[in-house]
């Protein structure tokens, strides 16, 4: 078990003005499930375009042994010839194309130049089998879900002898079953003697899959850890990744829960897609000023769409169900309607709906609210200045100044503007979805300081998460919602991921 | 049924037979196909005949818009490759030379490749939005084809070059044949070759052909090479028919047209999927359509409103959005009341 398929020794990559890899060492064992943890901005993928041939062979310093053999990878053909294919975390697949196209886009089943149908799609079919994906391989891949479009790049991967096969945060837009799925199929695939090397943000994944794991933190390599070995906790690789022991991964908060501030009832909103079928079915929620509430589910369960459906009706037809506020009936038919009575929704996919991605932080900050920041229809630019300084000091918004593009942040930077853009408007009611997704692991401490700290002004806070350890340790209250209905709420003290996790799948068989 | 009613082309389809149909009422024999001197003659001959060069056109800025790009200088590759083909015919000796009109043919399909090529360098090469690329053209293509006519109206008598848009081969019109051949070859080059697979890659995300190890710029360039060549025959054909070469007006807003008919032919303006059959229809809509207001007598100062107003009404009914809202009327399912004295309390 000593042999190493890969080393990786004294690698540095320097961009303009950045080092982002400082003499990195890796070694990876021959058939082994090998981690990369470490922050965002820790050098990860820098680290695997290296290795991938994506910044090809003089763009960095160091030495690249695979197989035994030197390599300088001119480009991601070289690096996959060898055997090297590497699965990125933004999907990589064309949408409009079949499986079976997007599987041979490139390396196509063809004779002298002209492609074979049959065998493409008979082989890709194979590949699906081995994968275990029942899907039609002519089927458009946008016709299908995100957990199945990763198990398409893996078979895409199968399709060009996959030595050593690098994924990229390739759960963090799955939910638990593809998850799991996904996970399996990587022990099968370890137990073919195909070796992995995942980078994941999810660590209970990481402990569950992996046989080794090596930290970075800042470019440099700080450890590798042998599973079997070292007997490697979650809290021990996060040590490593922000290099001090966290005690507590959620803030401490004295909950102080008053009246009833927000009430759904009865709440039900029908697919604009697929005529009749309801997605939220007879919902009733309530959230009390100071209160941090949850909202778990699986994915499909509604979440989402019972958000954006009370949030100015943005998801929906033919919604019915009342909502009171402070007790008092009200009607929202606009965002706007929304935003007036102090209701606010923190997009989970922050970069499609939540930002503004080509703009600066204060125009990202002001965007809601630009009623109040303006005169006779003048937006005051100097006032628009202030209060995006105030949020970058409040928040904690790392960048150079708030003119700067909203774009080249972190994703923890930028959930805190969207979070910034939403607290301007002053509401008493926030609904954050997955607010913590994609983003590390002192960020996310952040957050949830940010969210207790709204509880405690005594606004009452929805959160939506896939996972279930942060509603554990965030919430005052959770509510479970299985297709569309609401399942069970149970309150803090009586939580357990078990026992969520029976709500959440109740109604299912 | 349902299979055939969701068929990407059966709304193209429909479009079409229904116009074939308002002409039979309008105009007896439409239908009719007669042989008169070993030719074929009749309404539906012309359709193809009169709509060759836009088959032409809307065939290689299908492959343009597959890339997600967009060509608006065809109009003006067509007023070039004519004016250059007729310049060079009027300065032969014997206009009716096969091997002179060949020369010229050539040398003017060669500089609409050439043409392209430009867009596409400008496109791939230095990444300027294709719409901004090739409007340069569009305009500067105008200016390039009265210089090459020094302003005039370039007539020929050329009976071989007559032959390209308005002569007979094997009793069909000779353009049919050429956008047969035309079309069989990409036909041919997108769907049995990769290439086709290539260009919607590209078009459908271009950052996962990269990764997948294709040439982006390649692809784009080539594209761009072959929508030109595709506007230069048209521009032949054109040209040809009339046996003059007009800088100004020939193949004026042709760009339009062609955008139109890959449209109508359900190949998304996004990219990523094209359908070569579907812009043939699409095409053929748009030539009906042009047929049919001079045959149930639209008066001229209407036509174009008499025009956009169909286009209007075919888009419409290709949309699916549309189509729901009309047609599911009915099915919806009865909104429960919202108002709140009705709700039974649910305890927690």
């Amino acid at each position: 078990m000593t042999e190493h398929i890969l080393r990786m020794s004294g690698i540095t990559k320097t961009f303009p003005g950045v080092k982002a890899l400082q003499d990195v060492n890796l070694a990876v064992r021959r058939g082994e499930i090998h981690a990369i943890c470490g922050e965002n901005g820790a050098g990860k993928s820098t680290l695997m375009k290296v290795l991938s041939g994506v910044y090809p062979h003089g763009q960095y310093d160091g030495e690249i042994t695979f197989e035994g053999r030197r390599c300088e990878f001119g480009g991601i053909r070289d690096s996959e010839h060898a055997g090297i294919v590497i699965i990125h975390q933004e999907l990589a697949l064309c949408p409009q194309l079949s499986i079976a196209e997007n599987i041979y886009l490139g390396n196509e089943r063809a004779a002298r130049g002209v492609i074979d149908w049959n065998r493409t799609n008979y082989e890709a079919g194979e590949l699906l089998k081995r994968v275990g994906l029942r899907e039609n391989p002519t089927t458009t891949v946008s016709d299908i879900g995100v957990g199945k479009q990763q198990l398409v790049e893996i078979a895409k991967a199968l399709s060009k002898e996959v030595k050593l096969l690098i994924l990229d945060e390739p759960t963090a837009a799955l939910n638990d079953e593809d998850s799991a799925h996904l996970l399996d199929l990587l022990r099968g695939l370890r137990d073919e003697g195909i070796t992995c090397v995942i980078i994941s943000h999810k660590l209970n994944e990481v402990i569950a899959i992996a046989d080794s794991v090596t930290i970075l933190r800042d470019g440099q390599t700080i450890e590798t850890l042998d599973m079997a070995v070292d007997g490697v906790t979650e809290d021990r690789i996060i040590s490593g990744m922000v290099g001090r022991a966290l005690d507590n991964r959620f803030p401490p908060r004295t909950p102080a829960i008053g009246e009833e501030a927000f009430r759904i009832e009865d709440w039900t909103v029908y697919s604009p897609s697929q005529p009749g079928r309801k997605v939220v079915d007879g919902a009733s929620l309530t959230l009390r000023r100071g209160e941090i509430v949850g909202l778990a589910g699986l994915m499909g369960a509604g979440r989402t769409e019972l958000a954006m459906s009370v949030f100015g009706r943005t998801y929906g037809v033919h919604i019915s169900g009342s909502i009171f506020k402070d007790g008092r009936p009200i009607e929202i038919r606009t965002v706007q309607d929304a935003i007036k009575h102090g209701v606010a929704y923190a997009t989970e996919d922050r970069k499609r709906y939540g930002l503004n991605l080509i703009e600066d932080i204060k125009r990202n900050i002001s965007a809601a609210w630009l009623k109040g920041l303006s005169r006779r229809g003048w937006v005051n630019e100097y006032e628009e200045y202030r209060v995006a300084q105030q949020f970058r000091a409040s928040m904690n918004i790392k960048a150079p100044s708030v003119d700067s593009v909203v774009g080249k942040l972190s994703g923890g930077n930028q959930q805190k503007v969207v979070l910034s853009k939403w607290i301007l408007t002053e509401p008493d009611v926030l609904i954050l979805d997955e607010p913590t997704r994609g983003i590390d692991v002192g960020a996310k401490y952040e957050i949830y300081t940010i969210i207790n700290r709204l509880a405690e002004q005594g606004k009452a806070v929805l959160v939506i998460s896939s996972e279930l350890p942060e509603l554990l340790g965030l919430c005052d209250r959770i509510y479970t919602l299985s297709e569309g209905r609401v399942t069970g709420e149970v309150p803090r003290e009586e939580a357990t991921q078990e026992r969520l996790m029976y709500f959440m799948t109740k109604g299912q068989e | 049924m349902s299979r055939i009613l969701k068929h990407r082309l059966f709304w193209p389809v429909v479009v079409l037979v229904a116009l074939l149909l308002l002409n039979l009422v309008f105009t007896d024999g439409f239908f009719r196909i007669e042989m008169k001197e070993g030719h074929l003659y009749g309404s539906l001959i012309d359709i193809f005949r009169f709509g060759a060069p836009l088959i032409l056109v809307a065939t290689g800025m299908t492959l343009v818009i597959a890339t997600s790009g967009i060509d608006l200088s065809v109009g003006s590759v067509v007023a070039i490759a004519g004016a250059l083909a007729c310049m060079r015919i009027s300065d032969l000796s014997d206009q009716n030379s096969v091997a002179g009109v060949l020369s010229a043919v050539g040398i003017a399909l060669v500089l609409s490749v050439v043409l392209g090529l430009w867009n596409g360098f400008l496109v791939a090469g230095i990444g300027i939005q294709p719409i901004i690329a090739t409007l340069i053209l569009m305009v500067a293509g105008r200016g390039l084809a009265q210089l090459i006519t020094d302003g005039q109206i370039t007539t020929v008598q050329s009976s071989s070059y007559k032959l390209i848009g308005g002569g007979y081969w094997l009793t069909l019109p000779f353009g049919i044949i050429i956008v047969a051949v035309v079309l069989a070859l990409t036909a041919f080059l997108t769907r049995r070759l990769a290439l086709g697979l290539l260009i919607e890659s590209v078009g459908g995300n271009a950052e996962a052909s990269r990764l997948a190890g294709i040439s982006a710029r390649g692809v784009l360039i080539m594209v761009y090479a072959f929508c030109g060549l595709c506007a230069g025959i048209a521009g032949l054909m054109i040209s040809s028919n009339v046996s003059s070469a007009d800088g100004n007006n020939a193949g004026l807003w042709i760009e339009l047209d062609a955008i139109l008919a890959v449209v109508i032919g359900g190949t998304p303006l996004s990219g990523g999927r094209f359908s070569l059959s579907g812009t043939v229809l699409g095409a053929l809509i748009i030539q009906t359509l042009t047929t049919t207001i001079y045959s149930i007598g639209v008066p001229p100062e209407t036509t174009l409103l008499f025009k956009a107003l169909v286009v209007t009404i075919v888009c419409l009914i290709q949309s699916p959005a549309f189509r729901a809202k009309v047609f599911h009327r009915r099915r919806r399912p009865v909104p429960a009341s919202t108002a709140p004295e009705e709700k039974v309390r649910v305890s927690a």
